[in-house]
């Protein structure tokens, strides 16, 4: 029997191979602002463990290399993963010294990179599996909650992104619900907003091309300017509206940060519903008209249920865009991760820059799939609607 | 006709723009009404030209780079030899857009330290998406008839690739390379809350001393700059579509 090599294989098991065997596994800092000391996966592990971790992985590298069953890999891959996400809290516990509350372990390239490598395989796997709609949502509620079981059995609590976040746990959750609270909320708004304009834009043609060159040129507006320059009218409207201030609207805060969020979310909105809507066939509205149904039963019986999937890719734009732009919201003091992400900066303390980073990636790629299954969904049976 | 007035008014957008950074000055009484009485109205840190010319160097060094390496492994993956890297790098464009700019900058930091290499590497990274996702789409929908026609007439895979695929391909390649410049544009900004020289220095500077002209003219400048290079490349695109055939 003759063994084919798979060329993707081989990148893999280079970055496998180079992020186990030389680069280190776990970063060790006698506290938490000096410059960190590598540990060598073989230091950073329990005596027998690192051995073992090193064959898992040898014996991965021959099989990413070597031609095997995409449904293998992905099993490998997942594997793989969860083995790491096991050994990285161990190393934690293993390397901080007992009763040291000062000593920081965070994983340093090694570890990212073995993870990179088996997240590529686990993706590549998924890619040519083309799992449906139903089983990638079931498989990332699977992975959150896979996440969820290692934060609340303590296994991660050495860490020291978990550290920097168990002296904070309460901001966490505040700052965590306003993050989701600006990129759901104004989303909400813009489509509240969106579509009527979107379905103006659609049926008065003089209305469309001037709309919609004014909605892109605040898209170029940078996110940080077009947060500042809220301030200055919002703070007016507070002080000479009555009842503004007392539902919420300050110069700073949120209420710039939700403008601002909700300003940029216009375009994809208004965008996708005009091209969505100009896509539906003549032939339908032909047919719709034919049959004596009144405009608005057109609009909602034929338009809108054809447009709907382009609408909803418009809708993933916006979140996914979102869920990324409410991070520099804590430049204007509207909260949200960004928080940590800029206090982390500032204190060139990294653990800190990731306590926000991550949540916010890990959102922002949740948000994406149930997306795009939703569209999936809403793409494959559009006749009925019909 | 119909293309006069906006061209005339990219003209005075330009001369305004080019003015404003050349004289700050002359535009004082415009912007002092926005700042406190003591306060100054222009930016007085630093050269706002300067701050302009080094904005645009770290995008164009940035785009210029994730054009280069996004082209090319989308040529790559459209060969047969590629062929299996093919459904991974699908996927790959669409995990690497839901990272938010703001993260990639932070997460760069540790690893090439403060100034401008982060924002560099971020306005590569997420600039790369784009181009990448555009020249694989221009590359994988070219007309099969055409395409056949080369290879008939004799051409090696190398001539196809330089004198019809990728000609073909231009004009949507053109148009991932200026949504990657106009998003690239706005998150140099960012790139100054880790000490890049960008014009998000003056965004900041206005933030922390609650300056609104120094936020104005910090975020005007930007818009301007990406709205007419916006408009560049697509002059550029119709251009070259035209040549190609792809009205």
């Amino acid at each position: 029997m003759r063994f084919r090599i798979d060329k993707l294989g081989v990148v893999i098991a280079a970055l496998l191979a180079y992020g186990a065997f030389l680069a280190p596994f776990a970063n060790f800092r006698a506290n938490r602002i000096v410059p960190g000391e590598p540990r060598a996966i073989l230091d950073a592990l329990p005596a027998g463990l690192g051995t073992a971790l090193l064959i898992f992985i040898a014996i991965a590298l021959v099989f990413v290399v070597l031609k095997t069953p995409t449904l293998l890999r992905l099993l490998l891959g997942l594997a793989a993963l969860s083995v790491l996400a096991i050994l990285i809290g161990l190393s934690a516990s293993h390397l901080t010294p007992p009763e040291n509350t000062y000593a920081r372990v965070s994983p340093a390239s090694g570890f990212w990179l073995t993870s990179f490598a088996f997240a590529l395989l686990t993706a590549d796997a998924l890619a040519r599996l083309r799992l449906s709609p139903f089983a990638r949502v079931t498989l990332l509620a699977a992975a959150a909650a896979a996440v969820a079981a290692l934060l609340m059995s303590g296994a991660w609590d050495g860490l020291s992104i978990l550290k920097e976040y168990g002296s904070r746990a309460e901001t966490f959750w505040l700052e965590a619900g306003r993050h989701v609270l600006l990129a759901l909320g104004s989303l909400v708004a813009a489509t509240l907003v969106g579509l009527p304009l979107g379905i103006l834009c659609h049926r008065v043609e003089t209305l469309r091309a001037g709309v919609l060159n004014v909605l892109n040129i605040i898209q170029t507006i940078p996110s940080i300017a077009l947060f500042g320059l809220l301030i200055a009218p919002l703070g007016w409207i507070a002080l000479n509206v009555p009842g503004a201030a007392a539902i919420g609207i300050r110069g700073i805060g949120v209420a710039p940060a939700f403008v601002a969020l909700f300003l940029y979310s216009l375009l994809p909105v208004v965008a996708n519903t005009v091209v969505g809507l100009a896509g539906v066939p003549r032939d339908a509205n032909d047919a719709a008209r034919g049959i004596g149904m009144t405009d608005r039963q057109r609009l909602f019986g034929v338009e809108l249920p054809l447009a709907f999937p382009v609408i909803l890719t418009g809708i993933r734009i916006v979140l996914v865009q979102n869920i990324g732009l409410a991070t520099i919201a804590a430049l204007i003091g509207g909260g949200g991760f960004g928080v940590f992400v800029f206090q982390g900066i500032g204190q060139t303390a990294m653990d800190l820059v990731l306590l926000g980073a991550v949540p916010t990636v890990a959102l922002a790629f949740a948000a994406a799939t149930v997306l795009d299954a939703a569209t999936e969904l809403s793409n494959s049976k559009p006749s009925r609607a019909a | 006709m119909k293309r006069l007035l906006p061209n005339l008014l990219r003209l005075a957008a330009l001369i305004i723009l080019v003015a404003f950074l050349v004289q700050p000055a002359l535009f004082e009484p415009l912007l002092k009404p926005l700042v406190q009485a003591n306060a100054p109205a222009i930016y007085n840190q630093g050269s706002l030209l300067s701050l302009t010319l080094s904005h645009l160097t770290t995008v164009f060094i940035a785009t210029f780079a994730a054009t280069v390496v996004a082209v090319g492994l989308a040529i790559l993956v459209t060969r047969p030899i590629g062929a299996e890297f093919l459904p991974l790098s699908r996927s790959l464009v669409n995990i690497g857009q839901t990272f938010p700019p703001v993260a990639v900058l932070a997460l760069a930091v540790p690893v090439v330290g403060f100034g401008e290499k982060p924002t560099l590497i971020a306005l590569f990274l997420y600039g790369l998406l784009p181009i990448f996702e555009n020249a694989m789409t221009g590359l994988s929908t070219l007309p099969p008839a055409i395409v056949e026609a080369a290879r008939g007439t004799g051409m090696t895979a190398w001539q196809r690739l330089t004198k019809v695929e990728l000609p073909l391909a231009l004009p949507i390649i053109l148009a991932g390379i200026r949504l990657s410049v106009t998003i690239s544009l706005a998150t140099a900004t960012i790139g100054s809350t880790v000490a890049a020289k960008t014009l998000g220095e003056v965004i900041i500077a206005g933030l922390q001393s609650n300056n609104l002209a120094f936020v104005l003219q910090g975020g005007l400048v930007v818009a301007v700059l990406a709205v007419l290079i916006y408009d560049a490349f697509s002059a550029m695109e119709r251009m070259v579509s035209r040549r190609a055939g792809r009205v």
